[in-house]
């Protein structure tokens, strides 16, 4: 497996990857750890004869907690998730996410700025922004601007990014929210069969906030405000959770794939929700 | 094509060539600078026949593009030890029986090198699922585990003797 | 250098020889990354070769333009049916007396199939050309279903079978029939059945998959014109098969060719055929004169090299009220892909398949095996199985769990029932196998034992009714086993590949100082024989292990051999190597007898040494009777200190084992967990238990795969749904359990050291102990059968299907 030939790029400041996607048009792309897009290439699926690298601008790096805000530099990896120390008390969803995707190695590489900007229903990260209500900032010729996940997810491989755009960095607020990121799988390596991300507040017994996002259940991330609305204002009893997997499972709309058929994904899913919520619910 | 000139420390040395950016790691390790140990299992990033050490990462070098490493520091498996010599991880997967085809097994040694150099003292299930991105046809794992969980402990008692 | 160390027993250990669990001298190397695999390979000139494959798995070829990719710089060459067809080589004999085509010739047959190959100055300029090379296809109805291979209204797919009635194994019933193979007495086996008290019929179908060893397939090819030599490296499982075959089909005398097999990355039968590649390679080296290598990757390889499996076996069995089998019929459907290019004896198109009564002492059974063509990949190989073995232990050990079923017997109980007992070893099987020895009672007492059987049964009784209260989820599995083998082909008489016997061989050299060399006919794919021959010639020949060096692989050096496959090495050349050793110490024998001046009658072996009989301090070591073969002049002996054997065996070797698991099945989710898994294995001798241990491991995880996801699946127009590793189900060390694994000792009576052959058991035995389990879990709610693979998809359909979803 041999991909096309490229130029390639490797600039060191956001403009002048910017300037090359503009002289480039449709024939530029910006890979990040290339863990979706080499494999893409390789098998000649994604032609792209101006290849621009984002490994040296160092603007894209580093992970930021304060005033209650989480900021992620888009090249930030899945292996730098796991092992924040600062992350793992601000956001600890995160690390259980980052460690359910993939592979060691392929976490070394592969970027949270990838992961979201790749638009592959498959990815794990865009459903669990979606469910932290992050704000992704793009740079373009224009200049900055910031979108919600919860906007971004046009169709599969489609999103509101421009094509001259480069995602810079990802934010979201600090919350001291019960969280649980459940994931089938048939393997390690494997994409979500059915994956469902929570974040559960609890006050008094009583839950005052919910967020419910799914992956590979359709082709975007699904939030589910239905779902979370079910759960607000009950104590999470088990007809309020019966009640947020109907709403959640009414959003899905999974194809049929070698995982299995519709029927047995949206059960599955059922199953994946419930235990998300019980889990994220025990840890508020 | 245009070929562009690449620079990268190999096991402590440094090489320079011309290479197509396209030329994925693996090739330029096992073509360019005959460093055959690592090896292709599946192209698709799945097997982890062909890690090697990069920047202090493990990377499945099918994975990598020859442009990216240019100024990168890469170990191989031939990198591990002084030429003739087996490291303890080497040692280790004989002494337990930890490789059979040996077609995996450069891949599963430079990932457990890097793997214990992050968790020196791992638990059964921590070499599990650190070794999970390299595939195995031939051991069944178990003796691998075996091995990898002997050698920390063999390290850990030299350490602990130095100190 | 001799050792004056008077114990025998402390000589003996020094040796390294049998039982001994020494560690493997190939381990030096493949730890430090200098193995020698084929693409390692690298020669001065070499060019590389790929194929453009069809994307469509039925389709006439209406045109193929080269032009472009002949353009692009650094092509050499694009080859086609049309350019081999002058040299009589765009179509291959396979290994089953079919014919097979190298390169499409008017149409194409399966996805993947090899439609040109290009020759370029590296892998790169050759992927670019590949995309270049414009073939314009017409495509035509798609046959994947092998139950409607034989439909009267069946698209015709071999063409180039017009009007054959009858093919290399008797008549062809249909323009898809490839053969019809059959053992036993049906005509007796349906009065039986008649008969019967109980009768059960399944279907049992044993998917398709695919070996994946973690290397695939490849080689170089070098013609030397100037020396007129060819010289072939390759992922070869039996090189010396390869190079009789290359001679056959090149014209090239055998003498001119030399196969070298490397170090292999595994095989699992995958490198037992010959593919295209091999021979494209060695067409475009004699058109180049310059080196030239193939590499599949792996998509090739899942696509277009070697299937396992795809049998659909029909099964009718008998018993009395009381449990004891009469009869047993089955009719296997066959899908053999686009040609036949199964790896059998050539006697037997359907492998061995007919040890499928299994452990059981059966009196009455018949097998009829159809063979059909379909639009998908030929192979048919024995994937880590001897010949259609592991079809055959599944559908008896399925079948006798149905029979438990019906009978309302306990399935351990119903096995033990109905074993071949100890005293009717050697036994003749109803399908006219001769099983050399067994002891399975005993086996089966010390499995079930080990992992206390009651106590699972009951806690199992206990989850039943947690589960129907709705206090769990979780169902539990138990997965009964006990296979018998039939390794070690083969006679001659009977087993041949091509007409090659499938005897084996070792020939070694004694050096004077008292090392030695020793070589085979086989090739090590990871199975240790360098370390493991060395230790059977240590004890035959009183040789330190440690001092014999093994060769394998390259057929200029090493005498004619069929290979590895099939555990056919310890039965075969592991047997030759005993003979061998044992003409080295009777010549030995006679030589100590000379330089002690007594009557070789009078002289007794001791580990390492002849020893006068009553006198034990007067002896001659191996070493000095070595030296003396070299530089005295014995009268009546030659010089020298050699010997070659060629060991034809008498029999089969019939290796057995007790395999138990345990597993919990989330019902909801389709997923599962093994709690436990126990292998007590029976391959006679032991030779090297680490090395056995490390066969089981590996051997078990295979099974894992095959029961719980691996397959090889297509659609219904024909395209490969798992052609990465993705989708195409090879387990991590997470997802792998820990094995415990036993042993009882039963050596084959006829085989020099009792040896019997232990690498593939696991698979066979492995794949109906994890399938049994998923069985087992849901049996009390009705199921009987449920096709492999069992991933999470199935396992939930199982449940959903049984009302188990909507009870919760
Ligand atoms: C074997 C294997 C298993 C995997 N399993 C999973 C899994 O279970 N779950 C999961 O989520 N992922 C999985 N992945 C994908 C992996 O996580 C990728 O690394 C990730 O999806 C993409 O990150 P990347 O940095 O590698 O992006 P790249 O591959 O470099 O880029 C992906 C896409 O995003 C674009 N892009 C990247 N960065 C930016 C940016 N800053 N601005 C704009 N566009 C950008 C690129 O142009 C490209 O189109 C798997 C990958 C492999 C090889
Ligand atoms: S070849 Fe690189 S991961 Fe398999
Ligand atoms: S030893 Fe053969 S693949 Fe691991």
């Amino acid at each position: 497996m041999i991909p096309g030939a490229f130029e390639y790029y490797r600039p060191r400041g956001v403009e002048d990857a910017i300037a090359i996607l503009q002289q480039h048009g449709d024939d530029a792309r910006v890979m990040a750890g290339g863990h979706s897009l080499i494999p893409m290439m390789k098998l000649r699926m994604a032609d792209v004869p101006h290849l621009i690298d984002l490994q040296d601008i160092a603007s894209l790096k580093g992970i930021t907690v304060s005033a209650g805000q989480v900021t992620l530099g888009a090249m930030v990896t899945q292996h730098e998730l796991i092992n924040s120390a600062e992350l793992r008390e601000a956001a600890p969803v995160l690390r259980e996410t980052a460690l359910q995707i993939a592979d060691p190695q392929v976490r070394y590489c592969g970027t949270i700025g990838g992961n979201v900007a790749n638009g592959d229903p498959g990815n794990d990260m865009p459903a669990l922004m979606q469910c932290l209500d992050a704000e992704f900032t793009l740079v373009g010729p224009n200049g900055s601007r910031a979108i919600k996940a919860r906007e971004f997810y046009e169709a599969a491989y489609m999103t509101g990014r421009e094509d001259d755009e480069i995602l810079t960095a990802i934010r979201f607020d600090v919350s001291g929210a019960g969280y649980a990121y459940e994931k089938q799988k048939r393997k390690i390596g494997d994409y979500a069969t059915a994956a469902a991300a929570v974040l559960l507040t609890r006050e008094n017994g009583m839950c005052t906030g919910a967020s419910v996002a799914l992956t590979n259940l359709s082709d975007v991330p699904v939030w589910s405000q239905a779902a979370g609305a079910a759960l607000e204002g009950t104590d999470c009893n088990d007809a309020a959770i019966k009640a947020a997997v109907k709403a959640a499972l009414a959003e899905a709309d999974p194809t049929e794939d070698n995982r299995g058929p519709v029927a047995f994904k949206l059960h599955v899913a059922g199953i994946i929700i419930e235990r998300a919520i019980r889990t994220a619910w025990q840890r508020a | 094509m245009s070929k562009m000139q690449i620079k990268l420390t190999v096991n402590g040395r440094e090489r320079e060539l011309l290479a197509e950016p396209r030329e994925l790691l693996i090739h330029l390790l096992r073509e360019e600078l005959n460093l055959t140990g690592p090896h292709i299992g599946c192209d698709t990033s799945h097997c982890g026949a062909c890690t090697v050490e990069m920047d202090g990462k493990s990377v499945k070098s099918c994975t990598v593009f020859a442009a990216q490493a240019n100024g990168a520091e890469v170990t191989t498996i031939e990198g591990l030890a002084e030429p003739g010599s087996l490291n303890v991880l080497q040692s280790a997967f004989r002494e337990h029986h930890g490789l059979q085809c040996g077609f995996c097994t450069p891949g599963m040694i430079t990932r457990a090198h890097r793997l214990l150099q992050e968790n020196p003292d791992p638990s059964e299930e921590e070499v599990r699922f650190g070794m999970a991105g390299n595939l195995c046809r031939c051991t069944g794992y178990q003796n691998i585990v075996k091995s990898i969980l002997a050698a920390a402990t063999e390290l850990n008692a030299a350490k602990e003797a130095a100190e | 250098m001799n050792d004056l160390t008077p114990d025998s027993a402390a000589r003996a250990a020094k040796l390294k020889g049998l039982g001994c669990s020494r560690k493997r001298v190939e381990d030096v190397r493949f730890t430090q990354g200098k193995g020698n695999y084929v693409d390692d390979i690298k020669l001065p000139d070499m060019l590389f070769g790929d194929f453009v494959r069809s994307p469509y798995a039925h389709a006439r070829i209406k045109s193929i333009n080269i032009d472009a990719a002949m353009a692009l710089p650094g092509v050499i060459a694009v080859l086609t049916a049309k350019d081999l067809e002058p040299l009589g080589l765009h179509w291959m004999p396979t290994l089953a007396g079919d014919k097979q085509m190298v390169l499409a010739d008017g149409k194409v047959l399966f996805q993947g199939q090899e439609v040109a190959f290009v020759i370029a100055e590296d892998r790169y300029i050759n992927a670019d050309a590949i995309e270049l090379v414009e073939v314009e296809y017409e495509e035509l109805p798609v046959l994947t279903d092998a139950n409607k291979a034989m439909d009267a209204d069946a698209v015709v797919l071999r063409e180039d079978l017009a009007g054959q009635t009858s093919g290399a194994h008797g008549e062809r019933r249909h323009h898809n029939h490839i053969f019809r193979w059959e053992a036993g007495d049906e005509a007796a086996t349906n009065e039986v059945l008649e008969a019967a008290d109980v009768v059960v019929e399944e279907t049992v179908y044993y998917h398709r998959t695919h070996p994946c060893p973690l290397e695939t397939c490849g080689s170089v090819a070098s013609m030397d014109k100037t020396t007129g030599k060819l010289t072939l490296w390759g992922t070869f499982q039996a090189p010396h098969v390869v190079r009789t075959v290359a001679s056959l089909i090149s014209g090239i005398e055998e003498h001119n060719i030399r196969v070298i097999s490397p170090d292999i990355g595994g095989g699992f039968g995958n490198k037992v055929g010959v593919y295209p590649g091999y021979v494209c390679s060695i067409v475009a080296s004699i058109v180049t004169g310059r080196p030239v290598k193939w590499v599949e990757d792996r998509m090739d390889n899942l696509m277009a090299t070697a299937f396992a499996r795809d049998y659909w076996m029909k099964g009718k069995i008998s018993a009395t009220k009381e449990g004891k089998i009469t009869g047993l019929h089955c009719h296997v459907v066959a899908d053999h892909g686009a040609f036949d290019a199964c790896a059998d004896p050539t006697k037997f198109p359907a492998g061995f398949m007919s040890i499928c009564t299994g452990s059981y002492d059966i009196p009455t059974a018949w097998l009829g095996v159809d063979g059909v063509y379909t639009n998908k990949a030929p192979g048919g190989v024995s994937y880590r199985c001897s010949f259609r073995v592991t079809e055959a232990a599944y559908f008896i050990e399925r079948m006798i769990e149905v029979l438990a079923i019906e009978l309302g017997m306990d399935a351990a109980e119903l096995r033990a029932k109905n074993f071949i007992a100890k005293d009717q070893f050697p036994y003749e099987s109803a399908l006219g196998w001769e099983y050399d020895s067994g002891d399975y009672h005993t086996a089966w007492t010390k499995a079930l034992k080990a992992v206390g059987y009651d106590d699972l049964r009951a806690e199992q009784a206990e989850r039943i009714e947690a589960f129907k209260r709705g206090e769990t989820r979780k169902l539990l599995g138990i997965g009964l086993s006990h296979f018998t083998e039939i390794v070690g082909a083969g006679p001659v008489k009977n087993c041949d590949i091509l007409g090659m016997g499938m005897f084996d061989s070792c020939e070694i050299r004694i050096h004077p100082t008292g090392s030695a060399v020793a070589r085979f006919g086989t090739i090590s794919q990871g199975q240790g024989h360098a370390t493991t021959f060395a230790q059977i010639l240590a004890s035959e020949i009183g040789i330190a292990a440690d001092s014999i060096t093994v060769e394998e692989g390259d057929t200029d050096t090493a005498p004619y051999g069929l290979g590895t496959y099939g555990s056919r090495t310890t039965p075969v050349a592991g047997a030759a190597a005993a003979m061998a050793g044992r003409k080295i110490r009777a010549k030995a024998q006679m030589i100590a007898a000379y330089l002690l001046e007594v009557h070789d009658g009078d002289l007794e072996w001791d580990v390492d040494r002849f020893v006068v009989k009553g006198a034990p301090e007067q002896f001659k070591t191996m070493t000095e009777i070595a030296y003396a073969s070299y530089n005295q002049a014995i009268p009546g002996l030659e010089p020298g200190l050699e010997a070659v054997s060629y060991y034809d065996p008498p029999n089969m070797t019939y290796p057995f084992g007790a395999y138990i698991c345990v597993m919990e099945i989330d019902v909801d989710t389709g997923t599962h967990e093994i709690r436990q898994f126990y292998a007590l294995d029976d391959c006679g001798t032991r030779i090297n238990p680490m090395i056995i241990e490390g066969q089981i491991h590996g051997g078990l995880t295979e099974a894992l795969a095959i029961a719980m996801g691996q397959e090889i699946a297509y659609d219904d127009i024909g395209n490969v749904k798992t052609g990465t590793l993705m989708d195409f189900f090879l387990p991590t060390a997470w997802e792998t359990p820990t094995y415990t694994t036993d042993f009882t000792e039963t050596p084959s009576p006829h085989h020099p050291i009792g040896a019997k052959g232990v690498g593939e058991s696991p698979n066979v035995g492995g794949v109906p102990a994890f399938s049994n389990a998923v069985h087992d879990a849901f049996r009390p709610f009705g199921l009987k059968q449920a096709h492999m693979p069992h991933d999470h998809w199935r396992v939930w359909k199982i449940a959903n299907d049984l009302g188990l979803h909507t009870q919760g």
